[in-house]
Order: C-alpha cells, then structure tokens, then sequence
C-alpha cells in the first residue's frame, strides 16, 4: 500500500489568519524566536500496491483541480510518502522491517 | 417565474432565500445538490450556509455536486444566479466569478447589520436599485474577506463589475478585510452575482434592519418577465 503527499500552501500574499493567530499564541508559550508562522495543508492519498507514475499524474491533477484552489494557494510538493523515512522522522529512531 | 434554491448537505437558508422569493411574488423552486436538474427554473439562487462542512474551503466541494454539472454551464449561458454567503464562495471556487473568500482579517465571525453601497445597478439581481444607493442588510460570517490579485481588481473596477461595497467604519475599515471594501461582484455579462451579505433577510416588515433584501427579488422577478414578454 502506498501514499502520495499533497503540501499546499496559501499563496505569499495572500494573507493567513491563521497563521497569524498561531504567530500570536507563541509566544505566550515562551517560543518568541519565530518571526512569522503559515499554516498550510497536507494531504495523503493512498493506493493498493506501489505509487506508479499514473497515481502520481493523478495526484497532481486532483491537486490542481480540487485540493488547491490557484487563485489563492499553491500546490508546493506532490511526492510518494516513503514511509520508513517518516517512520524514522516521527520517533526519532530508524525502525526497521515493519510495513 | 421560477427561481430555484439549491439545498447542499449544510445549507442554513435555503428556507429563508425560498420565502423572499415568495414574499416578493415568485414561486421558489427546490432545487437538490445530488440532481443536475434544474428544473425549468428562470433563475438560480445559491444559498448561505456550510455547505459540507466548509471542509477543504468553503464552497470547494458543493462546486463538484451533480446540480453544479447542469448549473454552471447554464450560467455560462446567461441564466441568472445569485450566490449569497457560502452560494457565493461556491461562485468564485466554480470560477464563474473571480477571486476568493478567505477567513476574516480579524478571525471573529460577524453577525451584524450592515450598510452597502449599491455600485452596479445594471444587473440582473439588481435593477429595482439605484447605482449609489445605500442599503441596510443582514452580514453573518466568519470567512468573508474578498480577496484576488490587484490585476484582477482593476479589472473588476474597470468594467463596473464591483456590485456592492461596504461602507467602511471611522477607521476605514471594513468588517472581513476584504479587498477594496468590496461586498459582492458580477460576471462580465451580469447575470452572475455573488455577494457575503444576506438579502433573503431583510424582505419582511419585523424581520431583519431593513426591507432593502426585497429589491435583489423584485429586480429578477421583473427582469424575467421582460424578457419573458419579448422573447
């Protein structure tokens, strides 16, 4: 079983409420280094078997037509999620052997 | 003369916006987000609400409802559609009309009662105003802020395309943030409004600041019939 990731984020100048309110919470958590914060969306798409060319042909198609709307957002990356490697990145360890 | 109401999973006024049809001397006609039938209808309303959910963006996922299929091109087509609230941020992510609804620059919903200034009154919707007339109505949201590129703007502004502009506060602000204060805009040929507030509730003497929501109904009722008797 393989994933695709869709990033999206809000076009630079549009502006990000959001983020903004993060950007405000921040601080008052005693984490005053960041100078700005945005906040986008990520998307996983999963399929039976491996990511073929088409899945991912499809993926960016979907993420023009109905995951991002352009006159506001940009679609950033559209790449296979490997999963060890998040794996590895969510525990902070490699694991091994386990799908 | 018909005008349809569409119901999506999430719609809040598609009720209201059927009852000012009536009020104001039309038949109101439900219209259902799974059919793409719009049966017979003379002209299209686009309910407020949340619409599912406002999940994804708002409006991002009614604009592929199977009544969408039929809708668009028919607008494309000349047949008048009124998307109020959630109905409009359904127009711009349909790209029948440009930019986009974002989360209000202050992140508050708004429930208040707000004044507009009529800027085009050459279109479908709104014929029975007058271009510079200030209206009252109703303006409840939380994700109203007009925004698109300045090139785009310009162009809205050029071709008489802004339809309603809110009367900004002392400190010049308006209540969403949106871009040039504007409140609702059209399509290049007018037969396509969509607009924030709500004029579906303001047609009744008792309910609502105003009775300014009547004209948005009379002008479609009376347009219909015009070019019902020439055609």
């Amino acid at each position: 079983m393989g994933s695709i990731v869709v990033d999206v984020m809000l076009k630079p100048e549009i502006l990000d409420p959001q983020g903004q309110a993060v950007a405000g919470a921040l601080p008052r958590l005693g984490f005053d280094g960041f100078t700005d914060v945005r906040q986008g969306k990520r998307f996983v798409l999963t399929v039976d078997g491996d990511v073929t060319d088409e899945h991912l042909a499809a993926a960016r198609e979907a993420a023009e037509k109905l995951l991002s709307n352009p006159v506001i957002e940009d679609v950033v990356a559209v790449h296979v999620l490997d999963e060890q490697a998040a794996a590895a990145e969510g525990s902070g360890e490699a694991e091994d052997g386990e799908q | 003369m018909k005008v349809g109401v569409v119901t999506f999973p999430g719609s809040l006024d598609d009720r209201d916006a059927a009852r000012a049809v009536r009020e104001c001397g039309g038949e109101a006609v439900p219209l259902w987000h799974g059919d793409a039938d719009l049966k017979g209808v003379d002209a299209v309303i686009l309910p407020g609400g949340f619409s599912y959910g406002d999940y994804l963006r708002c409006g991002a996922i009614a604009r592929f409802a199977p009544v969408m299929d039929a809708l668009v091109p028919a607008a494309q087509g000349g047949l008048p559609v009124l998307g109020i609230c959630n109905g409009f941020q359904v127009l711009t992510e349909s790209h029948l009309l440009p930019g986009a609804l974002i989360r209000n620059d202050h992140r508050k919903f708004n429930c208040v009662d707000q004044r507009l200034v009529v800027e085009n009154a050459s279109t479908a919707w709104t014929s029975d105003f007058e271009a510079g007339q200030e209206i009252t109505i109703v303006l409840k949201n939380g994700e109203g802020g007009f925004v698109a590129d300045e090139k785009t703007l310009d162009v809205l502004e050029g071709e008489g395309r802004v339809v309603f502009r809110y009367v900004p506060d002392a400190d010049g602000r308006n209540p969403n943030g949106s871009y040039r204060h504007i409140a609702g805009i059209t399509n290049e040929r007018g037969n396509v409004v969509g607009l924030m507030p709500h004029p579906e509730h303001a047609v009744e003497a008792g309910y609502g600041p105003s009775l300014d929501g009547r004209g948005f109904f009379t002008s479609i009722i009376k347009q219909t019939l015009e070019s019902a008797a020439t055609a």
